[in-house]
């Protein structure tokens, strides 16, 4: 497997505080990887430490295949990050913001020119880059942020909470820009952030981490069926009788009945379908089936509760 | 991406942002905001003070004082912005979390800072000339002493250096504009009591010494003040890039 990050026992400590404590991760290249935690819980300073901005305590890390300590010039050079601000000089245009950045990683004056405009285009930003950034709504700081990110077409972006502080439809709109730039830049993304809703449209894979501890990795979907039994909630009348028949069968772990609906616990990710028969032999008129599983906020919330306790 | 020589052009990428800014920075914290503070300053030294002084403006050794002194007013107008201003706009981080080594950055901060101090103190120079020249003509030609022509040549550009150096310094480590404002001032305030009070407390002899050398030959102690001056700034140079750390600067 080709790795764009990969982390044995990071630690990084500050006095007494255990900011990442013993971080083991490995991220494939060209995957959307979102690394959740509550505030504060050590992702601001994991993202510096893979930029090589921080010295880790303990332990190593390699970004691009170079180590952040000892090559930390080398994977700047080659990674684009929007860190926790977005370090745009407010008092320029944005044209002369991109200028700089291109600049910075040795663009062309042609391969700057082409870049800002094909970014600057993708974002409906292009008209006005003459304007001072300083004048712009949020929305469009972090969207020109973004393009800032992506100038010199770096194979690894770290996205740090790019979302935060936006209105939901600025953040909607934010979204679908990140993921359709990353499909057609073909980047790893490496994104931070406690909007789970958001990482689970945004991310191929997911990492929680609470108190610098990594505590879950694997895709939105992994991580659901993990951490949680599917849950069957059926429609209907008649059911109270079918109750007693479920309850026997080894792969039901719970039924209970609330208004009219009937919810069905299973103890493992089976089949509907010979559940709904055995109801329906039982005289229930049954309107609707819906599987259910839990959603990445219900995961996340359970997995920071675990360790809170 | 194109190839060229990486470190001069890494700091004219700096430097090219800085001048890009510093219209900005000159009338940040003053009254007068923006390129108008600029303007000003040209008004007042090559203009107001040139014509209140007459044509002792030309032909006084004092007026080297003044020349030794714009810069350090220009540059601490300016340099305080250079890290603690990117700080307190939220823009360091980000500018570190680039591909710029330490040196390209730090050096391209003093370069746009003494480059500003210089080139203004140029521009007052040679329009005080030209107003002494408008409002005191008799058909001849006033122009600078050779000693003040050779102080511009050799002590504006160290002095605008130093003051340059020194302001990257303390803006290194403060944490806002004002704090590195605050201590820039007391430092210089430092030098120029320091140096006008070490003159007194000389025995004498070397008072003596040092007066029988300015009145010999003025030119000499120029060159000498700028050597000194360009040790000065050669150390502090090196004290400012030990003190250059990524970490610190973040985590400050």
């Amino acid at each position: 497997m080709d790795w764009a990050i990969r982390t044995e026992g990071l630690t990084r400590h500050f006095g007494a505080i255990r900011a990442v404590d013993g971080l083991s991760l490995q991220v494939p290249r060209g995957c959307v990887f979102g690394f959740l935690g509550p505030n504060g819980s050590g992702k601001t300073t994991t993202l510096r430490l893979l930029l090589g901005l921080l010295d880790p305590t303990d332990g190593r890390a390699e970004v691009l295949g170079y180590d952040t300590r000892t090559q930390a010039g080398e994977i700047r050079a080659r990674v684009g990050a929007l860190l926790e601000h977005n370090g745009l000089y407010e008092r320029l245009t944005a044209e002369d913001n991109l200028e700089f950045y291109g600049r910075i990683y040795r663009l062309s004056p042609e391969q700057r020119g082409e870049r800002m405009e094909q970014l600057l285009t993708h974002l409906d930003l292009w008209e006005r880059r003459r304007e001072l950034v300083g004048d712009w709504s949020r929305g469009m700081k972090q969207k020109l942020a973004i393009a800032r990110t992506l100038l010199h077409a770096p194979p690894l972006v770290f996205l740090d909470e790019p979302t935060a502080g936006l209105d939901p439809v600025a953040s909607a709109a934010l979204r679908d820009d990140i993921a359709g730039m990353a499909r057609r830049e073909g980047a790893t993304v490496f994104l931070t952030t406690h909007n789970l809703p958001e990482a689970e449209k945004l991310c191929d894979l997911v990492g929680v981490i609470r108190q610098g501890r990594l505590l879950a990795v694997g895709s939105p979907g992994e991580l659901r069926a993990r951490a949680s039994h599917p849950t069957l909630i059926v429609r209907g009348r008649g059911l109270e009788a079918g109750a007693e028949a479920l309850r026997s069968r080894p792969e039901v772990a719970d039924v209970a009945l609330a208004d009219g609906e009937m919810i069905v616990r299973l103890a493992d990710d089976m089949e509907a379908a010979p559940l709904v028969s055995l109801l329906v032999s039982t005289g229930a008129q049954v309107e609707e089936v819906r599987k259910d599983t839990a959603s990445l906020e219900d995961v996340f919330l359970a997995l920071v509760q675990e360790v809170a306790e | 991406m194109s190839e060229r020589p990486g470190f001069a052009r890494d700091v004219l990428t700096v430097l090219w942002k800085e001048w890009k800014e510093l219209p900005l920075n000159a009338g940040d914290r003053g009254l007068v905001k923006g390129p108008l503070g600029i303007l000003i300053v040209i008004g007042v030294f090559g203009v107001m003070l040139p014509l209140q002084a007459g044509r002792a403006w030309v032909d006084s050794p004092m007026a080297l004082l003044v020349w030794g002194w714009v810069p350090i007013l220009l540059v601490s107008n300016v340099v305080a912005q250079a890290f603690a201003g990117e700080r307190e706009r939220h823009t360091l981080e980000t500018l570190l979390a680039t591909r710029l080594s330490d040196r390209a950055i730090l050096v391209g901060k003093v370069a746009a800072s003494a480059l500003y101090g210089w080139s203004v103190t140029i521009i007052c120079l040679l329009l005080g000339l030209v107003s002494i020249n408008v409002a005191h003509w008799d058909g001849r030609l006033l122009l600078y002493s050779p000693l003040t022509w050779v102080g511009a040549g050799i002590l504006v550009p160290l002095v605008a250096l130093l003051a340059a150096n020194l302001g990257v310094l303390v803006s290194l480590r403060a944490g806002t504009v004002r704090q590195a404002q605050q201590t820039l001032g007391i430092v210089s305030m430092v030098i120029v009591f320091g140096l006008g009070y070490g003159v007194q407390v000389l025995p004498p002899s070397v008072r003596q010494v040092l007066a029988s050398a300015v009145a010999g030959s003025a030119t000499t102690v120029v060159v000498a003040a700028g050597a000194l001056m360009a040790v000065a700034n050669v150390l502090v140079l090196l004290i400012a890039m030990a003190r250059f750390q990524r970490t610190r600067l973040i985590l400050d």
